[in-house]
């Protein structure tokens, strides 16, 4: 078994309201970046798995989306994932 | 025999007392099923009630829906037991998925505590049963994620079937459709966001909450 370092973005679907992400973004001017849009706040879980590789480690933590990290009727996700470098 | 209600309780619900004391003023007995007993006691009905149950941590509703005791409140639902979920109880009942859709930020970002209007939408459910359709009630809402949201496609049936229990007269948190409360397929199943238990005597403001904890004691009554 090898450990994986598993990141998940979560954000919100199109079309759900993003009030956090909006309010930042009105707020951001004041400081003069009139050039800013699409603020989005969404959430990262980061965990380490065991697993037999890569593929597998991915597998197991889009499960755990759909299961329980992300709610998919307003949220969706992105599963990266890395070999963790072993300690020296 | 007087009717029996459970009222969840897991850890950071705070409603449930309140609760209790507006069930039993109304003549019926209420006792708490703690969230760690896979069981709902043989009652007659169930409330899942406000608070903030395992902290909300990860998503409003999200981790309650794992405690052993939500298997026997979704046998009791399956089964025709009348199930009501307040406030944070409707927010674990969509992520129990016994109930459809989500509730997500208020669409103003603020945490909202004010009495509201509500609409009647609907009386051939387990909270509505007792009022008339159109009927106005003022009830307290208190909280940050209840702005209901669903599909185009969950919101076409809730419409065709006649699943929305209760519409806010004057939407206040940016609700789909101003959508306050729903009900499953068997219409025994009822989340809304208002709190009855808070408006179950004059002192409180409004007594408005009680025809509804009275419509679930009648559907208790049909079941029990």
């Amino acid at each position: 078994m090898t450990a994986f370092a598993a990141r998940v973005d979560i954000s919100h679907r199109p079309g759900i309201a993003d009030p956090a992400g909006a309010t930042v973004e009105r707020a951001l001017p004041a400081l003069g970046y009139t050039n800013v849009n699409q603020v989005h706040i969404g959430k990262v879980i980061s965990l380490v798995v065991d697993a037999a590789d890569a593929n597998a480690a991915r597998a197991q933590v889009e499960e755990m989306c759909e299961k329980l990290l992300a709610n998919p009727v307003i949220e969706s996700y992105e599963v990266s994932v890395a070999e963790l470098e072993p300690a020296p | 025999m007087s009717l029996r209600v459970g009222v969840v309780q897991f850890p950071g619900t705070n409603c449930e007392l309140d609760v209790i004391w507006a069930i039993e003023q109304l003549g019926a007995d209420a006792e708490l099923c703690w969230h760690a007993d896979a069981t709902v006691n043989g009652v007659d009905a169930v409330v899942v009630p406000g608070g903030f149950a395992h902290g909300d941590y990860l998503r409003t509703g999200a981790l309650a829906r794992f405690s052993p005791v939500m298997a026997a409140v979704g046998e009791f639902a399956a089964a025709g037991g009348p199930v009501v979920g307040i406030c944070n109880g409707f927010q674990v009942l969509t992520e129990a998925q016994l109930l459809p859709g989500a509730l997500q930020k208020n669409a103003g970002l603020k945490f909202l505590c004010e009495t509201v209007e509500l609409r009647v939408e609907t009386t051939t459910t387990a909270l509505t049963n007792a009022c008339e359709i159109g009927a106005r009630l003022r009830i307290p809402i208190n909280h940050f994620e209840g702005n209901y949201v669903c599909d185009p496609a969950t919101l076409d049936a809730l419409r065709a079937d006649d699943r929305v229990v209760v519409r806010y007269v004057d939407n206040p948190n940016g609700s789909l459709d101003d959508i306050a409360g729903i009900c499953n397929a068997g219409r025994n199943v009822v989340g809304l966001m208002p709190h009855p238990e808070r408006a179950s005597d004059p002192l409180l403001g409004s007594s408005d909450g009680l025809a509804l904890l009275q419509s679930l004691l009648a559907a208790a009554r049909v079941t029990a």
